[in-house]
């Protein structure tokens, strides 16, 4: 089996969000950038399918030089190899599109994605790849086995879970429930030595249309100091809640 | 070219939701002199959408469609949204509806922008606001396609009547096989219960809570209060409560009306899921908790003496007040 993860290198959540050149652009000035948490339980959970099923695990990223650190831990947890296609990732239908190309090229059965990246929580990506290649697709994905081409999953869905069926070829949109967080892997010492001669293949974007841009961006308006109220005067906690702010 | 919303419904019923994006898509519809057409799935009596703004209502009626199937809804959408000639296609932020968006986007050749905030920034140039960086950050998208898919976050507008009617037109779209890849096997509601994702109030608790046993007084106070219950991170992890209470960046999305935390920190994780929700109340005895910081009111003290007496103030609030 041939697993392609789909890997998103985002700001550590911790980061400050600032903003430059008048607010149009994102200041990468002392961010810390991770691999996107949703992503981190569909690698885990891949190299689990390596482990146990012998499947070939694939890392890919869209994006510039600087996201090559993310693949390199991808690579030190277990991938055995990695693809950057050499892209600014502005738009979601523009990301798809390089993937589904790496998709159709690679002959991949299984693509993990996350159910959202942490930076622009667009949620699109893994439902586009899909669209684009029209294949099987699952999305909030919770729990995975499969058994030659037979899939059964288990999806989130409001208020409880639904279990599936379906064959591969598949693209999921995941989360945590893939793994539970105390299993995801960290890159050891011989995990990080070995990651330096893992293949690290640069391909050129393919021409694709951009259908959205990011014009400007804003922060909140400064919030109000909380309200305290005594532990003795909760009458008028009550009193606020219904008056002031109307929520009972 | 009417604007096409996809009208969600649950058990013959339609959501909340569907309600809010019909009262967005008629705000829409006037600044683009246009009308609003729902898309709906197996339901009999459709007249309620017309209060909140809808002209005209394409019904679907297939039992292949009676459980929830991502690549046919979204077939049905994008056919329904040709035959309208329809330029904005609308959805809303449910699980169901996040699935769908993006198929529907590529299918239609459409730009999307997910998590709007609020009414389009612009009509010409099309921009609107969406929420960033898990909510700490807002960004204005513009979309440069002829057709667009915009997903509404939810209670980020609110529900507005208006007077009319909706004109009622069967609807019946082609559905292929193909689209049927995914079979449910069997669905897993949690009964009884307030879900996270319905709820407009959520009472929450964390690691102050000590343990399970204590959260009789979470579900006490959420009980009055017609709320879900739901937790930090720690206390589903410690297996205190179920992993499906877990707010956060790597839990649940809450955007309530009312968020109630009791005995949790603030860390940043976890107001990352929970930023959008509109009145936070805060109950720590640590006045130095840093969820005091994003907090509209907060009590500092001890939550096993202050949630029982509120929870037993509001009971009498409630019966004064229904
Ligand atoms: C990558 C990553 C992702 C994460 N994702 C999430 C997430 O999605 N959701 C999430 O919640 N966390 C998440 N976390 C964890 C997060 O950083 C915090 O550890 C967590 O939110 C703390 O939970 P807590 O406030 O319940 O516990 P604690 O930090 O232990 O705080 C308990 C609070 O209770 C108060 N308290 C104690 N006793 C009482 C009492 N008797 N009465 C009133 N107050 C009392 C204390 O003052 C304290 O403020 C994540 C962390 C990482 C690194």
């Amino acid at each position: 089996m041939k697993i392609l993860v789909c890997i998103s290198h985002v700001p550590d959540t911790t980061s400050k969000i600032n903003f430059t050149n008048g607010d149009s652009e994102f200041d990468t000035n002392g961010v810390q950038y991770v691999i996107n948490p949703n992503d981190e339980f569909g690698l885990t959970r891949a190299i689990w399918f390596q482990e146990q099923q012998g499947a070939n695990v694939t890392v890919v990223n869209v994006g510039g030089p600087d996201t090559e650190p993310t693949l390199r831990k991808a690579l030190a947890i277990g991938a055995n190899e990695a693809i950057r296609v050499n892209a600014n990732p502005t738009d979601g239908f523009f990301v798809a599109k390089q993937l589904a190309e790496v998709i159709k090229n690679g002959g991949y059965d299984l693509v993990i994605a996350g159910k959202e990246s942490l930076d622009y929580n667009g949620g699109m990506v893994p439902g586009m790849i899909a669209g684009i290649l029209g294949s099987n697709f699952l999305n909030s994905c919770t729990a995975l086995t499969i058994d030659g081409n037979n899939v059964k999953a288990v999806r989130e869905i409001d208020g409880g879970k639904e279990t599936v069926s379906t064959t591969l070829p598949l693209i999921i949109g995941g989360q945590k429930g893939l793994v539970e967080e105390k299993d995801l892997r960290i890159p050891n010492m011989r995990g990080i030595m070995t990651a330096r001669t893992k293949a690290l293949t640069i391909l050129e974007p393919v021409d694709a249309a951009v259908n959205t841009k990011a014009v400007k961006f804003e922060k909140p308006a400064p919030k109000s100091a909380v309200k305290l109220v005594s532990a003795d005067n909760l009458d008028e906690l009550i009193n606020l809640l219904h008056n002031e702010a109307k929520v009972i | 070219m009417s604007i096409l919303i996809y009208a969600e419904s649950a058990e013959g019923k339609f959501k909340k939701v569907a309600f809010e994006l019909a009262s967005y898509a008629k705000k829409v519809a006037e600044s683009l002199g246009t009308t609003v057409t729902a898309l709906t799935v197996n339901i009999s009596d459709v007249s309620e959408l017309g209060k909140y703004g809808v002209d005209k209502v394409l019904k679907v009626s297939n039992d292949k469609l009676a459980g929830f199937n991502a690549k046919a809804y979204a077939d049905v959408i994008k056919q329904a949204a040709e035959k309208e000639g329809t330029k904005v296609v609308l959805l809303s932020s449910t699980t169901d509806s996040i699935y769908l968006s993006p198929l529907v986007a590529v299918a239609l050749n459409a730009g999307f922008a997910s998590n709007v905030v609020g009414l389009p920034v612009s009509t010409s140039p099309f921009q609107v606001k969406r929420n960033a960086f898990s909510n700490k950050a807002f960004n204005i998208t513009q979309i440069d396609t002829d057709v667009k898919v915009l997903g509404l976050a939810k209670n980020s507008y609110g529900l507005f009547e208006s007077t009319g009617a909706a004109a009622a037109e069967d609807f019946n779209p082609t559905i292929g096989d193909n689209d049927f890849g995914v079979k449910v096997e069997s669905v897993e509601k949690v009964s009884g219960k307030v879900s996270i994702a319905d709820a407009d109030i959520v009472v929450s608790g964390g690691r102050g809570l000590k343990g399970p046993e204590n959260w009789g007084l979470v579900e006490d106070l959420a009980a009055v209060l017609g709320a879900a219950t739901a937790c930090s991170k720690p206390v589903s992890d410690l297996g205190w409560r179920p992993h499906s209470e877990h707010v956060g960046q790597t839990g649940k999305p809450v955007a309530t009306n009312l968020y109630i935390a009791i005995g949790i920190s603030g860390a940043i994780q976890h107001i990352a899921g929970i930023n959008s929700s509109k009145v936070k109340v805060v109950i720590n005895n640590d006045p130095e908790a840093p969820f005091f910081k994003v907090a509209d009111y907060g009590v500092v003290g001890d939550a096993f003496e202050i949630v029982p007496q509120l929870t037993e103030k509001l009971k009498a609030f409630k019966a004064q007040h229904s």
